[in-house]
């Protein structure tokens, strides 16, 4: 049978939603005109939903906090940095480190799709896709930031980064004092994915 | 083209709405549409560039208040059917009736680690030197034609200043519509919050934008 690859985990055809009715039947059209392969599908989903995800991006932040060497690595060619970490591909060809500094917040969006830098952040949540948060960070990211329970102070120049090219951006946040003698390990446990995004500081008490 | 994808700066919107501990997918199908659509973009038959124009073609009310995936689903749908990869007829029956027609490539499940590590990188060769340089005054164009591009309505015909060169990048106005890379040296250019929206604010807003949509100022 065509799509006995996936009777296991479906109910039937009866109980399906009329999306979960088109998925299975794009998916099975697909399968069997031989255009995607089954395994290729698996090992998709499972990479990121088991590899590949906010932890990536929350070492980097933590190799950066750590080792001066690898920070300014990471200002200079933040592409080369990341890939020694073995962080490297698809929707993050070309990244830059944007790091947050007492004078300048970085805050990044798509307002044409949903680029995001995936090797290092993994798929991005729902929010950051949705027109809400596309429309309004660029015009009124104090606003937006306010409804995350960020506010900062007046001084201090919000950055928006519109991701509108092939580039990728991943926010350096500010090491938040107390943290000092912390191992990479321990600092990496207090980098939120939306500390990295932009829409979060980083807190110990996170 | 000034699509339903054009978001940046439109009022009405209302709150953000952050779920907390949101899941990686809210659906199984989710799941699915995630894993064959990222297994057909690897299979040549369209670029990114033209997927992108797909997507921000979909009408605005459905482009709106869709979920993502399915956002994706309906390009993808779209993009088969155009080329005749998938037939109605197909759809109609839930399986393959009418002959395959196959994309270029067929990503086999034991070479996705290596093309998801490799990517699709966007940078080539550059052909001429860049025309602008870093801390240059300039001016964006005006494009409302119905094609692709990357420069948002927003930042039309505003002035800003160039803070990084990114080197030579395929050009998404000639590859979304299939004429080819045709790469162009490609700018992160800074603008002022004041410039953009007409307040006094100390804030600013950074786009990467390709040479064809700068002017010197």
């Amino acid at each position: 049978m065509a799509h006995d690859h996936h009777d296991d985990d479906h109910p039937h055809n009866s109980e399906l939603s009329p999306i979960e009715l088109r998925v299975r039947a794009l998916e099975s059209i697909l399968v069997e005109k031989g255009y995607v392969d089954p395994a290729a599908v698996e090992s998709i989903i499972q990479t990121y939903e088991t590899e590949i995800g906010p932890h990536r991006g929350a070492r980097v932040v933590a190799k950066a906090w750590s080792d001066p060497a690898f920070a300014a690595w990471l200002k200079d060619d933040a592409s080369a940095a990341i890939a020694s970490l073995g962080y490297t591909g698809r929707q993050g060809e070309h990244m830059v480190a944007l790091f947050n500094t007492p004078d300048q917040h970085n805050m990044v969006v798509c307002t044409l799709c949903s680029c995001y830098p995936w090797p290092v952040l993994g798929l991005p949540p729902v929010w950051y896709k949705s027109p809400p948060y596309r429309a309004r960070a660029v015009k009124e990211p104090r606003a937006v930031l306010s409804e995350f329970g960020v506010a900062l102070p007046d001084g201090k120049e919000v950055r928006v980064w519109d991701s509108t090219a092939e580039m990728r951006y991943l926010v350096i946040p500010e090491r938040p004092a107390g943290t000092e003698g912390w191992s990479e390990e321990q600092l990496a446990a207090i980098v939120s994915r939306d500390s990295m995004i932009g829409t979060a500081i980083v807190t110990v008490f996170a | 083209m000034i699509g339903a994808q054009d978001l940046g700066g439109r009022d009405g919107f209302g709150p953000i709405n952050p779920e907390k501990n949101e899941p990686l997918f809210h659906a199984a199908w989710e799941r699915r549409v995630l894993g064959f659509t990222v297994a057909m973009g690897a299979g040549g038959a369209w670029t990114g560039d033209q997927n992108r124009h797909k997507r921000e073609q979909l009408p605005q009310d459905f482009y709106w208040s869709a979920n993502y995936y399915d956002i994706w689903l309906t390009a993808l749908t779209q993009n088969l059917t155009e080329r005749g990869m998938v037939t109605e007829r197909d759809l109609a029956a839930g399986h393959a009736v009418d002959p395959p027609k196959p994309p270029p490539r067929v990503l086999k499940g034991d070479a996705v680690a290596a093309t998801l590590n490799r990517g699709f990188p966007y940078m080539r060769e550059a052909k001429a030197p860049a025309v602008f340089g870093a801390g240059d005054a300039v001016r964006t164009i005006r494009n409302e034609t119905p094609g692709h591009t990357r420069l948002p309505a927003y930042a039309m015909e505003r002035n800003g200043v160039v803070v990084a060169v990114r080197g030579v990048h395929v050009y998404p106005d000639s590859n979304g519509m299939g004429q080819g890379e045709d790469p162009r040296w490609l700018y992160t250019v800074k603008f002022t919050a004041q410039e953009l929206w007409g307040e006094p604010s100390p804030d600013s807003v950074c786009l990467d934008l390709w040479e064809p949509y700068l002017v010197r100022a």
